[in-house]
């Protein structure tokens, strides 16, 4: 090999189908980035969490805790609801290990829809004020 | 010529036969196309469905008093469980996936079809509480909170059909040994619909069934 040869800057070279799914097998995105993905332990406990949530949920229901007034169970109902919604979606589908932008993409629908609908049922005057 | 000729067609070139979409060469993106489009449709998704919960809270807002209502038909109980049951399939989908990956294919299948069996199971529910209500007195006509309720929660069951649909499509290709862990993006755009399917009925269990009517 010359000298000229061997100061030539390296070429990236693309993977080949065996390299994507060594990659992909070892967690990562098939493109050389590894994100740590949750073990199987870790999704057991997410789920443990999720069903201990959805049981205060169900909590609320019962008489008892109507004492408490309208306003603050659906506070309650409302903190449990987005907690749960945020495991599932970070956790489960693995917004937080992926890529910046599905998680952009994914919010934009969500503020586009809560901005839309919360303005057209304050307009029908839904909210009894 | 350079002394190291590496023939172009072994570095760059996928085998014809793999198409799947882990395997495809990076995009200019870095990020895969399949994956970039099924956020970009459940982001939309939200909207559909932000449009029938809306229409809901609009709908019971002007019931008429004396009219048949949640409180007349909805059964906190019953659907506690069957809301429990399609949030565990969220965990039996991240299981398949996971058993997928590491190229565990049986105990992928058998996560798959938990999946499917208690989506089936909420299905099942959901025809159970429909029948009840319509018995109650509640048809899809009977008045504008009927309207809005059935209307809502039948597209949720619908997209959950389309999920079951789904992991069975993803069940059969495994038998035929056409799944690996070259390919588990497939099954991961399958699981991140059902997990938005999901989402979707712990906003309607809320919003829906747990508000104070």
């Amino acid at each position: 090999m010359t000298q000229a040869q061997s100061a030539q800057p390296e070429v990236p070279v693309e993977a080949t189908p065996d390299d994507v799914a060594a990659d992909v097998a070892a967690g990562g995105d098939g493109h050389g980035e590894h994100h740590e993905h949750p073990s199987d332990r870790q999704y057991v406990k997410i789920a443990l969490i999720l069903g201990g949530l959805t049981a205060l949920e169900v909590f609320t229901y019962f008489e008892s805790v109507h004492n408490l007034g309208d306003a603050a169970i659906y506070v309650i109902l409302i903190v449990l609801m987005v907690l749960k919604f945020i495991y599932v979606v970070a956790w489960f589908m693995h917004l937080k290990f992926d890529s910046v932008l599905f998680k952009r993409v994914f919010v934009a629908g969500i503020v586009l829809a809560l901005g839309v609908y919360l303005v057209m049922l304050t307009a029908f005057r839904i909210w009894g004020v | 010529m350079s002394d190291v000729a590496v023939p172009e067609d072994a570095v760059t070139t996928p085998a014809p036969a793999d198409h799947g979409a882990a395997a495809h060469p990076p995009t200019t993106t870095g990020m895969s196309h399949n994956k970039v489009a099924m956020w970009l449709f459940l982001g939309s998704e939200c909207l559909l469905f932000g449009a029938l919960i809306a229409t809901y809270m609009f709908a019971k807002s002007r019931l008429p008093a004396g009219e048949i209502g949640p409180n007349d038909v909805f059964d906190i109980p019953f659907t506690s469980v069957s809301s429990f049951v399609l949030l565990m399939s969220s965990l039996t989908m991240v299981l398949a996936l996971s058993a997928l990956t590491r190229g565990e294919e049986r105990t992928f299948r058998v996560w798959i079809v938990a999946t499917a069996l208690l989506g089936g199971t909420f299905i099942a529910g959901q025809v159970y509480e429909f029948t009840v209500f319509y018995n109650l007195g509640l048809g899809y006509t009977t008045n504008i909170f009927g309207s809005a309720f059935y209307t809502l929660t039948g597209f949720h069951g619908a997209h959950v059909t389309i999920g079951i649909v789904m992991l069975m499509s993803a069940l059969v290709a495994s038998l035929r040994g056409r799944l690996s862990p070259r390919n588990a993006e497939t099954v991961e755009l399958i699981g991140l619909y059902w997990h938005f399917v999901d989402i979707v009925w712990i906003l309607i269990f809320t919003i829906i069934y747990l508000f104070p009517q």
